[in-house]
């Protein structure tokens, strides 16, 4: 084993992750999630989320510590989110991360949590592929991103302009009375339907929007149409074929997803392509992505679905890059940057 | 012993350390909204002040509030975690027990109140009695009320805290100390130990549940 020990920091939406990777290799891997806590409010709740974190901080360091039988002072880097993400929820991850690279004298690499996404994949896979596209689909972010260097280079190609895929996964549950988070409820549903069942509009498709938004998505217009869709059947009295309904959503997601991406992908000149972030899970977008890589003699990588949901590992790797690049680290005084542009790999 | 002081309670970043006789250094920034920006640094600064290194430290006090809770968090993240690095034992101590101190320290001999900034027009409050060695909470946890509504004779108490400056028609006269300072936080958890009287739990005093509701039906999309 080689390369540097690097501690990793995630507290930017309801998990709190920490990690120790050393160089590309991942050694122990801790989350503590309140996902549950905000089951009942259908989506997350900062403040609730924020309370969470502060509890499970020491916790969750000491695990990850004893899982990697590794010391605080055996790091040679401290990584964290230091953005975007929620504001009160980064603060307790950014706080901890300061206090600890202050107490151990160690540098301290506020990072950036969706460029930590893309970098998972190094865990799993070894070196990104550079250039590289990335989707990146979570419960709070959706973009298409264009990596000429993880560590230093990475461009927004679009993004969705009203709601996060996850955050349309969660919607349409409520809508079908299925659980939040609404993603693996829909997922299971979808089985037993009819994925061309119903055709739902895929956002920003259309020749006018290609224009002005070819990257980037939109899927607020998609969630409207299946309560209409779901509530016209409701109002005539008929059964909702819930099934159906999931199966033809979900199509409709994945579908807009990966065209985009392999249009990107071509667009650019670029033959790889990297997925990641929690709707990664859904085996319907891996399925999908592959086919179209395939045909279109793009190479697909996605990580474990461990790793594409939010954790201190992927923090902690793209912490591992910067080292191993000798970039300086970031100042005592950074601060937690709810809305970090992407191209900010690493905070100043 | 080596004790490290902090709050972000109140508006306040506030740092002191103190070696068990005396404050070697203090430092309070007032800066609301840069709690997690400015409160490691200024810990770093006044320990360099001090001459004195992070393994030096043998204990932690934190003001666990109440106050605004994001602020708050960052305290009591940034001493937890300090404490774990550095294995040692961080107490938390009622963020408006250390401006009590204060208002003893300046000779204060009768009741008084402390009321802090809650927002939504409440202010969180407490109410104090200065002895000869000690100031003592006597109203119990602190408690978060509209001023107008808390009872009359509370509020004709001389008061401490931002609460008068912010409703000056419902306390009597301001008292000077208006934030924590951290010399006095110290001050007050080393006599506390001292006493043999326990401290808090290093856990923020929310007071309040978080802001939020279940969700609700999906209203109707269709014309009507």
């Amino acid at each position: 084993m080689s390369g540097p020990l690097i501690l990793g920091v995630e507290s930017s939406c309801d998990e709190t992750g920490v990690a120790f990777v050393r160089g590309n290799e991942l050694l122990g891997d801790v989350v503590a999630s309140s996902v549950d806590e905000h089951a009942r409010f259908g989506g997350v709740v900062p403040e609730v989320a924020s309370r969470a974190h502060l509890e499970a901080l020491v916790p969750t360091i000491r695990r990850a510590c004893e899982e990697t039988g590794h010391k605080l002072a055996d790091v040679d880097a401290i990584a964290v989110t230091s953005g975007p993400g929620l504001a009160g929820a980064l603060m307790v991850g950014v706080s901890a991360a300061k206090a600890l690279s202050w107490a151990l004298d160690k540098p301290l690499y506020g990072v950036n949590h969706l460029a930590a996404h893309v970098c998972a994949d190094v865990l799993d896979h070894g070196p990104l592929p550079e250039p590289t596209v990335a989707l990146l689909v979570s419960g709070g972010h959706t973009n298409l991103l264009l990596v000429r260097d993880i560590a230093s280079d990475v461009v927004e190609l679009g993004s969705t302009i009203d709601d996060a895929a996850g955050e349309a996964f969660d919607k349409v549950a409520r809508v079908l009375e299925l659980p939040y988070p609404g993603g693996p409820h829909i997922e299971r549903a979808a089985a037993d339907g009819d994925p061309q069942a119903i055709r739902f509009p895929r956002g920003l498709t259309a020749r006018k929007d290609l224009e002005k938004h070819r990257f980037d998505y939109s899927f607020s217009g998609l969630k409207t149409a299946v309560v209409r869709w779901v509530q016209e059947r409701q109002v005539a009295g008929e059964p909702v074929p819930v099934a159906d309904v999931a199966a033809s959503f979900n199509e409709a997601v994945v579908d807009v997803l990966t065209a985009k991406a392999i249009d990107a992908c071509r667009t650019h000149g670029i033959n790889d392509l990297q997925i990641g972030g929690g709707v990664t899970a859904n085996s319907r977008l891996r399925a999908l992505a592959e086919e179209r890589c395939a045909a279109a003699g793009i190479s697909l990588r996605v990580p474990r679905v461990r790793l594409c949901t939010d954790n201190g590992a992927m923090v902690a790797a793209l912490g591992s890059q910067l080292v191993q690049r000798g970039l300086p680290p970031s100042s005592l005084d950074l601060p937690a940057d709810s809305s970090m542009p992407v191209s900010e790999v690493k905070a100043s | 012993m080596l004790l490290l002081a902090i709050d972000t309670a109140t508006s306040a970043v506030t740092v002191a350390v103190h070696d068990g006789d005396r404050v070697l250094g203090e430092h309070t920034e007032v800066e609301a909204r840069r709690h997690a920006e400015i409160l490691t640094p200024t810990i770093e600064r006044v320990m360099d002040q001090a001459g004195r290194r992070p393994a030096d430290f043998t204990a932690i006090a934190v003001g666990v509030g109440p106050g605004p809770f994001t602020g708050l968090r960052v305290g009591v993240a940034t001493a937890v975690t300090l404490g774990l690095a550095l294995d040692v034992p961080a107490y938390g101590v009622c963020s408006l027990d250390a401006i009590a101190q204060s208002v003893r320290e300046s000779g204060m001999t009768q009741d008084f109140l402390v009321a802090t900034d809650a927002r939504r027009k409440e202010v969180y409050w407490a109410r104090y009695r200065s002895h000869a060695d000690r100031v003592e909470r006597v109203s119990g946890l602190p408690g978060v009320d509209r001023p107008a509504e808390l009872p009359e004779d509370l509020r004709a108490l001389p008061v401490a805290g931002r609460g008068p400056l912010l409703y000056p028609d419902s306390f009597g006269q301001p008292l000077e100390q208006g934030d924590v300072d951290a010399g006095s936080l110290a001050r007050f958890a080393l006599g506390e130990l001292a006493a043999g009287r326990e401290l808090l739990p290093v856990q923020p005093l929310y007071l309040r549940q978080p802001d939020a509701q279940p969700a609700s039906a999906q209203k109707s999309v269709l014309a009507r």
